[in-house]
């Protein structure tokens, strides 16, 4: 059964219709690869899921019970189990690594203003939790040793892996990765499709948008393929690659 | 510069030791000087200290712009004034209430206006601020419109009745500083505080992390507006005579210039931007009709070498949530 199954999702930005009809699933711990040109409606794709965006259309059905998510806001979409990371990196800049990765467990704790003001069990214990994790999730990233270092001081590549740590604080059933390699040098390429074959390890389904090919079609169990606001094809990575609409979508007619 | 290693070394002592350490002289101040004036001018310095670590909290911290937040001093002061005056309230059950209302006017205010931020959000509390003064103006028959309430009670303590002697409000205002700072250190090191914090940063970010950002912000509105409120009531009970200018839009400005030049999220920064502000145009008096000009002229240069403020470790890029970074995700 899917963990995420959309379906006939669309939207439309005034004159222009963004996404047009779309359909996809993933698979409980499967790899989806999303690509496509640039503008072909990925990201909105995205933003429609994680309630930045509101849809037109479509369903948005997600976990064991299927549950519509069309309409939540973006911090009860994650409360559900969809996590995501942005293509243009927003970590929080002036907070330590710590902190940034903290933030990431506010859907999973329940303690509030009073038990701050008090410092009461409840707090206490919350507080230690997030310690704990937040540093094992900064070990799995590798970024450990930096852990009350300010976020904006850290590498590119590093910043990218905080945020993947943030995204993975608040235990996600899925997680959507907008471009994670796009700047990156190959080493670090090869570093990131590494860790995020080690998120599949967790059992956590990855939805992820990218460019590069050489890293997206090893890593994918399926890749979606968009133009212009519409799915054009679906399939096994080596099947896709050979899809004469894919061809011409990404080539040009010819 | 120096400084903001030296606040980064103060920022990782336990807080209840940098309370000490930073209020600990001010105790001990009036044994050493017995000046009234000067006793007096720092009450008042207090409780500016006050009001802009209430201010600290959505400015600083969480990054909303309020222009207005005189109004919520007024609200307090007003509460108290009024309790007193029609219900004979005493000061130490009209300080609470003060915080309350004004917390409550807080959340009114704050319920509607933080959807929009920066800029618009800025105008939003201006307009409130505005609205709050004009209505103590014209309320005649409650506030004494222009003329203000007067005879408004000073507190007890005990068997010890304050007088015009300003030592035991310095007091008052010491340790309510003293609380503020307390608790205020208790809420930004928890999940809410990094909550507001990551709102400051990136509230599109912060929201897609699991953080409701509009339930964040109200909290830190009605934190920000109780605390004023305390402020209000401690105000009232100092003056006796409270009028609807002493609430006006300067005043906020002047809040608000206390929290930047003091460094924008820091606690203490807010008490020392309090200081040097409550302070500057005293000592400058010598100068006479220049003193306002040079006043400015330290502000403006202040901004120019150190704009993260005093204490400031970072420089805050999103203030006054520039459209340019707060724009929707881009699109690929």
């Amino acid at each position: 059964m899917a963990l995420l199954e959309v379906k006939a999702l669309s939207k439309r930005f005034g004159g222009v219709q963004a996404l047009k009809r779309i359909d996809l699933s993933v698979e409980q711990g499967q790899i989806v690869g999303l690509i496509g040109p640039n503008g072909a409606g990925k990201t909105s794709f995205f933003n429609c899921i994680t309630g930045l965006l509101a849809t037109d259309e479509g369903e948005i059905l997600f976990g064991r019970e299927r549950e519509n998510l069309e309409g939540l806001a973006a911090h009860r979409v994650l409360k559900k189990g969809i996590a995501r990371t942005f293509q243009n990196l927003r970590i929080f800049r002036n907070m330590t690594l710590f902190e940034n990765v903290a933030v990431g467990f506010h859907a999973r704790t329940r303690s509030g203003l009073w038990d701050a003001f008090l410092r009461t069990g409840r707090f206490y214990a919350e507080e230690k939790m997030i310690h704990e994790k937040s540093m094992e999730l900064l070990r799995f990233v590798g970024l450990d040793r930096s852990s009350s270092e300010i976020a904006q001081n850290l590498p590119y590549g590093s910043q990218k892996r905080l945020e993947i740590a943030r995204a993975l604080a608040s235990e996600p059933q899925l997680l959507l990765l907008d471009e994670p390699v796009a700047g990156m040098n190959p080493t670090e390429k090869e570093e990131l499709a590494r860790l995020i074959r080690r998120i599949r390890e967790k059992n956590i389904a990855i939805l992820i948008i990218e460019h590069d090919m050489k890293v997206v079609m090893p890593l994918s169990e399926k890749i979606v393929v968009m133009d212009d606001g519409e799915k054009i094809a679906e399939g096994p990575p080596e099947i896709v690659q050979k899809d004469p609409r894919v061809v011409r979508a990404y080539l040009g007619e010819g | 510069m120096n400084l903001g290693k030296a606040s980064e070394k103060i920022k990782n002592l336990p807080y209840p030791l940098q309370i000490v350490l930073f209020l600990g002289p001010f105790f001990l101040f009036p044994l050493f000087d017995k000046n009234t004036y000067h006793l007096d001018l720092l009450t008042g310095v207090g409780i500016f200290a006050l009001l802009a670590m209430g201010l600290n909290v959505v400015v600083g911290l969480t990054g909303l712009l309020n222009l207005g937040y005189a109004a919520f001093f007024g609200i307090g002061a007003y509460t108290y004034a009024l309790l007193n005056l029609h219900w004979h309230w005493s000061f130490w059950c009209g300080l609470p209430a003060a915080g309350l209302v004004s917390m409550l006017f807080g959340f009114l205010i704050g319920m509607p206006s933080i959807r929009v931020r920066g800029d618009y959000l800025a105008i939003t509390t201006l307009g409130f601020g505005e609205i709050t003064r004009i209505a103590f103006n014209n309320l005649d028959q409650w506030t004494g419109g222009p003329n203000g309430l007067l005879g408004i009670a000073r507190p007890r303590f005990f068997n010890y009745s304050f007088s015009v002697n300003p030592t035991p409000y310095l007091y008052l205002v010491l340790v309510m500083i003293a609380l503020t700072a307390f608790f205020l250190f208790r809420m930004s090191r928890s999940k809410i505080g990094r909550a507001l914090v990551a709102i400051r940063e990136d509230e599109l970010a912060a929201s897609c992390m699991g953080v409701p950002a509009l339930h964040v912000k109200l909290v830190a509105f009605g934190v920000s507006a109780f605390i004023a409120g305390l402020a209000g009531a401690v105000f009232a009970a100092k003056q006796t005579i409270i009028t609807p200018d002493s609430f006006d839009f300067v005043l906020s400005v002047l809040l608000l210039a206390m929290v930047v030049l003091g460094g924008m999220g820091n606690i203490w920064g807010a008490v020392l931007g309090a200081l040097v502000l409550g302070v500057l145009p005293e000592l400058l008096r010598g100068f006479a009709v220049y003193r306002m000009l040079i006043f400015g002229l330290v502000m403006i240069l202040m901004m120019i070498f150190r704009p993260q403020g005093i204490l400031g470790s970072q420089i805050i890029r999103r203030e006054l949530g520039s459209p340019k970074e707060k724009g929707s995700d881009g699109t690929s």
